[in-house]
């Protein structure tokens, strides 16, 4: 039955892709070139559907190719010419700043002018911006305030042009990508216009954002990943290494480009699998295939990885608004900042007064408030938290057990094994615990701030031990791990890296744990250090050394990330809303005399590659029942391959979302729906509804005439309003335009 | 007939005594002395209430899991007589003499017991010798922290052995010869522990999947077989997705339908469920409503109830208190009366419904009915002032607009009190307005706002009610933009102070309204996921990781004047040699993979067939149960590891079988023996290693005998378990 519909038109669609249709790609890999592996078993599925021939292909099919390599390129130079012309019209409209470029054009300025910032990507995405805004003359003075603000006279076309011309790739990338998985011009032309022509990733293109530079290298890495598969040729090196500099790239921008690594390396896993079987390579040469993809797909991204946070180091060395989320050694690096050269007293004395830092990567200090506990956390008394900013609140000073008053003459040093009291300067409490549950580690003791003027109990006394150090060692500032055993329960000082409630400020949890094991959690080390009657001594601040930068930032980043918690009343978009263009986004304007953007996909194409991917589906299972009751059909291999890679692509960058607690936004979708695309052109030509393509395309560009403004930008009325031009379009209930 | 006669009368039995044996000593360490301790342990806390409301028929909502566990329960509970007149209320009290406790632990004991000649039948279907079906069954038999969690009323047990007796049901069918047709009964009964294991707990699910996937790759080879015919893998089929998929599904609804036609009072998890769901309760809402007119027309006086029941379900109210002039960030409010949602039953949630047009506030005879898009005013009853809304931001959310209760200060703030009515849940264009059925947005005409419980709550100024808004940029589905009319009548009184008379008496009259079955199953199934409680750390929970090696136990138990106390710690040996079983599977079948992909095939076809089998029930077994864990962000225990636990367990003895028997093959003919024997005696010495941990640990286990503190002390095999000591 299914064998009787399909194949005939299947190898008639065959025949005419292998006779109009040559892969451009051959224009630069020169003429040699034989097919590769996969390659073969594609090509040749159209010939005999097996996997036995792997001779046949190169010669028949160059020759083939040769002769009718202009219409594809021609096909190429219009799909550029499109993609560009659509993407760099009205570039520098609106004049004003939109959305998220609040924030990236700002970090673009923070590079030109070397000051540092915390964000939480990676820096590559925001160096580009800056090297674009640099190149075309900005001069990194606009505030980028926020969204609405005008650009007046500043030169911001460099940045956004640099963005769209990026954009303007990828459907350039996904022509090659579907003509080198389906060997189909008309695949690739349907999966390039579907991008063409969305106003969603052509709205996405034109702003100063990270997407378009992340979906740029995205691209470029599945590309060069489909495109490497003749062995240890030149431009199977070439295209590996491309591959692997594209990867880094991604994840340079994003942690998203963790995605496509992924994919790449799931891809490779199954060629390597694929490899193995092959009885006709040796030992020697399946290693040597695997040492290959190891250096060029793991190490030469890891090394470039490394290098762009290098470069970004070496760059921002001045003190800037990202200072307080690093640790005070760190900001010793930064020209400006109060800790760049720093001297204080070199041994910890009593009478001290000191800041007391966890040693936990970004664990904070040690802080307390005028704030109580609330009622049902423990004992209702002073909190006692560890807080990441500098702030007079960290400030505590060293008692002996008893005394109070100062002593005359030089103070004594705190040493291994002395019992001290710990008083917060600013509400002269002591740092006191006792056997209630903490409020967050219910297994760990409450600490809390207790007693006034340094008239406390028993439960202020906590003894000091260095790590490693014996009875007798003095405590060196900034050098010495240092923990705080409490006197009458015995469990240490401890930060648990949980966030506070509301009531807690946001602030880290500190707790005394039971369990004495010697964690950074549990260790601390005194930093600020005053005491007049000791002299101070010039330190060199343990300079950290480039692999600890690195460290700090990334645990940084992944905390600052996972703190993107979604807001009451913040409009909060849900994963399943993207496929179906449930709901866009809001670029710039919201009241009818604004200029308004809106990014919303074009919803005939979303709404075609959400059919095409249910559709996929059901011809897989079809075909592979088929196949596995005998029938031989012999395109479906093809189907499965291509498609199935498209669709991994989709799900990698798609179902994540589902399991992230982080606040989410309508453009994260965007990678997703290039796979999308890219699969309802594989797709679309190989069914035989060859007519069905051409009536979609009409309808699609039909639509991108009516949803244009969306993307160019509108004013008037409100669609919901009357008298609107958008008030036709208005198909959902939830689009805001 | 003679012929008859002159037969012997024979009956041939065929009995496995190791069965036997090992369903003896299950039953034996499961069973015996199950009423001690006579106290309140653990979770009972937490299963108890819901089988006291079992047993007075009272509705209630769990969200950690649907309803047969809980059934269960109720039913040992039943058997045993108990009335549900205890209050379960901290862990340790003591059980009155009326309480049968035997019989609240009988079911999950049982189950308990059951699960080690399921794990020894279990493994003979994977097709592996006596021996280690037997040594299966020894892990789990002396395996502490299984013994611990089938001894009480709790639902590990019954889940574990829902799941073993699917997994041996679906092999028992899958091995069976494809003539005999009864084999199909083995299919269906393992549909059917499918859907009871989902239905004990949503935990049942991970292992139902991984069954599902089993059986499809089985089928998926029943499809490549080309000597059977189209038509007979096509019928096939379609009985594996009837038995393995419409049945479970069909079961699990069924234990709703139980559930929901069991508990028929009202209770106190009322208010989270929609009006109409409460009506069909007997008491509660419905001794309210019963009778109410059905049709809100102009001139009735109703109660508006707002259809999130997040934070809190609330009711639209008003009070005779304005808005600050200022509130204390500074920013000014109109000063109006204040709006608000209320969550208690009160006399200030009244409204009137008007017609803009007219005066009256009386229903006309015959009522004239409001309808969709229809333009109200909506007076408060109490205080006669109009629900109004104005472009002055919202105390909290100043992003919205305030809604107030109209008062003119002549400041040209002029009344803005039209609000559109919108049936969100509308059939028709001109439906009619129905109490608790409709739900309806109220659109403010002059600004197109919709009327919103924020959901946030108001300073002390505001009595610490939620706040009520009006937003603009309202989403196409938000249930916090939605209002049903709870309470309704007819309104008769022209005169105010009638009026409120009439407002503070009840509302009677008598007429039943049902929801159908599916409704409130559909209803109940989507509050039970999206209940959200207040997830915080508790004293004994743990992280996934802590549970491999067992760095965490729980005290269940602890007497209330000695040291006898009962923990939730496994036997140290058993887990290791889980573990190791594990990590040896993995290597093994690594190095099997790329050397057969080499083409070098170790062990013949029908062996290797074996191990995947064993590979995929047993290592994907404790992959599905243990790996969902580390994605959580749940309250999570020791006792979540249970299940995966159990596969792991089935595993060991398979996998030492298969290195007796294939891998020291390889060895020399003379070390061959050495080997074999070797490992014999090691795996002599493990089992008698396992079974005195298990002895040393058995206090702990039962409670009994006490302790003294030094001995206490020498259990505390690790430092990160937590054993009590009373302090004398």
């Amino acid at each position: 039955m299914a064998k009787a519909e399909c194949t005939p038109k299947w190898n008639t669609l065959a025949l005419r892709n292998r006779k109009t249709c040559p892969t451009p790609e051959k224009s630069f890999q020169t003429t040699f070139t034989p097919v590769s592996k996969d390659k073969n078993s594609q090509t040749a599925g159209h010939l005999a559907g097996g996997d036995t021939q792997s001779s046949n292909g190169p010669s028949g099919q160059f020759l083939a190719r040769e002769s009718i390599e202009s219409p594809s390129k021609v096909l190429l130079m219009l799909v550029a010419g499109l993609s560009f012309s659509t993407r760099l019209y009205k570039i520098t409209e609106p004049p004003h700043v939109c959305w998220d470029e609040t924030h990236f054009g700002k970090m673009g300025s923070y590079y030109i002018n070397r000051t540092f910032f915390f964000d939480v990507h990676p820096p590559l995405g925001k160096m580009l911006i800056g090297l674009a805004g640099y190149m075309s003359g900005y001069d990194g003075t606009f505030p980028f305030i926020k969204p609405g603000d005008k650009y007046e006279n500043q030169n911001y076309w460099g940045m956004r042009g640099f963005c769209a011309t990026l954009g303007s790739f990828l459907p350039i990338f996904a022509y090659l990508i579907v003509l080198e998985l389906s060997n189909s011009c008309t695949a690739a032309i349907i999966a390039a216009t579907l991008l063409i022509f969305d106003t969603g990733c052509i709205t996405i293109s034109q702003y100063i954002l990270l997407d378009p530079i992340l979906m740029f290298f995205i691209m470029a890495a599945v590309l060069s990943m489909v495109k490497f598969n003749q062995s240890f040729s030149a431009s199977w090196w070439l295209w590996l290494v491309l591959t692997g500099i594209n990867l880094a790239g991604a994840l340079g921008v994003k942690f998203v480009g963790l995605f496509v690594i992924i994919l790449v390396g799931l891809n490779t896993i199954w060629d390597l699998w694929r490899l193995l079987g092959d009885m006709s390579l040796s030992l020697v040469d399946i290693a040597k295939h695997f040492l290959a993809r190891a250096f060029a797909l793991i190490l030469l991204p890891l090394i470039l990885y490394v290098t762009i946070f290098a470069v970004h180091f070496v760059v921002l060395n001045k003190s800037g608004p990202g200072d307080g989320f690093f640790s005070s050694a760190f900001q010793s690096r930064l020209i400006g900042n109060n800790l760049h050269n720093a001297s204080m007293p070199e041994y910890l004395a009593f009478g001290s007064t000191v800041t007391i830092k966890n040693l936990r990567i970004a664990g904070g200090y040690l802080h307390s408030h005028w704030h109580l506990y609330p009622e049902g956390v423990g004992a209702r008394q002073q909190q006692v938290t560890a807080y990441l900013h500098k702030d007079y609140n960290n400030l505590w000073v060293v008692h002996r057990q008893q005394d109070n008053n100062s002593q005359s003459g030089n103070p004594d040093l705190v040493r291994h094994g002395d019992i001290v009291r710990l008083e917060h300067k600013e509400t002269t409490r002591n740092l006191h615990s006792h056997l209630h549950e903490a409020p967050l580690t219910k297994k760990h003791f409450q600490v809390t701030g207790y007693g006034i003027n340094g008239t406390g109990d028993a439960n202020d006394l906590w003894q000091v031990e260095v790590c490693g150090g014996q009875k007798g060692d003095p405590v060196k500032v900034l050098r010495s791990k240092v923990r705080f055993l409490h006197r009458a329960t015995g469990c240490a000082l401890y930060s648990s890296g949980k966030t506070l409630p509301k009531w807690g400020w946001e602030q880290i949890e500190v707790t005394c744990s039971p369990y004495l094991k010697e964690t950074p959690s549990s260790q601390w080390n005194i930093e600020d250090h005053i005491n007049p009657k000791l002299p101070n001594i010039s330190l060199s601040v343990l300079k950290p050394n480039f692999l600890e930068i690195l460290l700090e930032s990334h645990i940084v980043m992944f905390r600052g990330n996972s703190g993107l918690k979604p807001k009451d009343n913040e409009m909060n978009s849900k994963p399943w809303h993207w496929p179906i263009n449930y709901q866009g986004l809001r670029f710039s304007g919201v009241n009818a005399t604004e200029y308004r953007v809106y990014l919303l996909g074009n919803p005939v194409v979303w709404w075609i590659n959400l059919a095409s991917l249910g559709l996929y589906l059901t011809m897989v299972a079809v075909a592979s029942i088929a196949t596995q009751r005998g029938f031989s059909l012999e395109h479906s291999l093809v189907l499965v391959r291509g498609g199935g890679l498209l669709m991994l692509g989709w799900l990698l960058h798609y179902a994540p979302f589902f399991t992230m607690g982080r606040i989410l936004y309508f453009h994260h979708y965007f990678p997703a729906m290039l796979f999308s695309s890219m699969l309802t052109g594989t797709k679309l030509c190989w069914t035989s509804f060859l007519h069905l393509c051409v009536w979609s395309e009409a309808v699609e560009q039909t639509n991108f005439y009516l949803f244009h403004p969306l993307s160019y930008g509108m004013t008037g009325p409100l669609a919901h309003e009357p008298g609107s031009a958008m008030a036709d379009l208005k198909w959902m209930d939830s689009w805001e335009f | 007939g003679w012929e008859m006669l002159q037969l012997p009368l024979v009956v041939t039995a065929q009995v496995d005594l190791l069965l036997v044996l090992v369903s003896l000593l299950a039953f034996w360490t499961r069973l015996s002395h199950l009423s001690y301790p006579n106290a309140v342990v653990f979770d009972e806390v937490y299963y108890g209430q819901f089988v006291s409301l079992y047993m007075k028929r009272v509705f209630f909502i769990d969200d950690s899991g649907p309803p047969l566990g809980h059934m269960i329960l109720a039913f040992g509970a039943y058997l045993g007589g108990f009335d549900g007149n205890f209050v379960w209320n901290r862990i340790g009290a003591e059980y009155p003499s009326t309480v049968n406790v035997w019989s609240l632990r009988l079911l999950p004991a049982l189950c308990g017991a059951l699960c080690v000649p399921l794990g020894y039948l279990l493994t003979l279907e994977l097709k592996f010798s006596h021996l280690s079906a037997l040594g299966a069954a020894v892990l789990l038999l002396l395996e502490n922290s299984l013994i611990v969690q089938s001894r009480f009323m709790l639902l590990e047990s019954v889940l574990i052995f829902f799941v073993l007796l699917a997994f041996f049901s679906y092999l028992r069918f899958h091995n069976a010869p494809s003539s005999s047709w009864s084999r199909y009964n083995w299919l269906i009964l393992s549909g059917v522990s499918c859907g009871a294991a989902v239905g004990v707990k949503y935990m049942g699910l991970f292992s139902y999947l991984l069954l599902l996937v089993v059986a499809s790759l089985h089928t998926w080879k029943l499809i490549g077989d080309k000597t059977i015919s189209h038509m007979n893998v096509c019928v096939q089929s379609v009985h594996r997705v009837l038995c393995l998929v419409v049945v479970p599904v069909l079961l699990y609804v069924f234990w709703f339908y139980v559930h929901l036609s069991f508990l028929n009072r009202s209770g106190p998890h009322d208010q989270l469920m929609s009006s109409a769901f409460q009506a069909s309760l007997q008491g509660g809402l419905s001794r309210i409503t019963r009778g109410q007119p059905l049709e809100v027309a102009y001139g009735s006086q109703v109660t508006l109830r707002s259809s999130v029941s997040q934070p809190i379900p609330c009711w639209l109210h008003s009070h005779k208190v304005n808005y600050p002039i200022r509130y204390d960030n500074g920013r000014g409010s109109s000063h109006q009366q204040q709006v608000t949602c209320y969550p208690f039953k009160d006399v200030n949630n009244w409204w009137i419904i008007k017609d803009p047009g007219r005066q009256q506030l009386v229903v006309d005879t015959p009522p004239r009915p409001v309808r969709h898009g229809d333009v109200i005013q909506l007076v408060h009853g109490m205080t006669s002032r109009f629900l109004n809304s104005h472009d002055v931001a919202a105390p909290m959310s100043p992003h919205t607009q305030e809604v107030s209760g109209y008062i003119d200060f002549n400041v040209s703030m002029p009344a803005q009190n039209l609000w559109r009515v919108d049936i969100s849940n509308r059939e028709a264009e001109s439906e009619v307005w129905k109490t608790i059925l409709s739900e309806v947005r109220l659109i403010h005409v002059n600004t197109s706002a919709v009327l919103k419980l924020s959901g946030v709550s108001l300073p002390d100024w505001g009595f610490r009610q939620l706040e009520v808004v009006a937003d603009k940029l309202f989403k196409a589905h938000s249930s916090s933009l939605e209002w049903t009319v709870e309470e309704h009548r007819y309104g008769t009184s022209q005169e105010q102070k009638e009026r409120e008379a009439e407002l503070h008496s009840p509302t009677h009259i008598d007429v039943d309204r049902k929801i159908s079955f599916w409704a409130k199953f559909v209803e109940l199934q989507w509050k039970m996921l999206t209940v959200k409680q207040e997830e915080s750390e508790h004293k004994y929970s743990s992280s996934p990781l802590e549970w491999i090696t067992m760095e965490t136990n729980i005290a269940y138990w602890l007497h209330s004047s000695t040291n006898a106390q009962i923990h939730l710690i496994g036997n140290p040996v058993s887990w290791g040699v889980a573990n190791l079983s594990l990590l040896a599977y993995q290597l093994l079948a690594v190095v099997y993979l790329l050397r057969r992909r080499r083409g070098l095939k170790d062990v013949p076809d029908g062996v290797w067939d074996q191990f995947v089998c064993l590979g995929c029930v047993c290592v994907g077994g404790w992959l599905v149960n243990f790996v969902p864990f580390l994605l959580m962000d749940k309250t999570l225990f020791l006792y979540h590891y249970l299940p995966a636990l159990c596969y792991l367990y089935l595993l060991s003895p398979a996998l030492l079988e298969h290195a007796h028997t294939h891998l020291l093959r390889y060895a020399h003919q003379l070390q061959h023996v050495t080997h074999q024997r070797a490992l014999c005696v090691g795996a002599l010495a493990v089992l008698l290693s396992i079974f005195l941990t298990y002895r040393t640990f058995c206090p702990l286990t039962y409670g009994s005998p006490e302790l003294s503190a030094h001995q206490l002390q020498g259990l505390k095999w690790r430092d990160t378990w937590d054993i009590l000591y009373r302090r004398r």
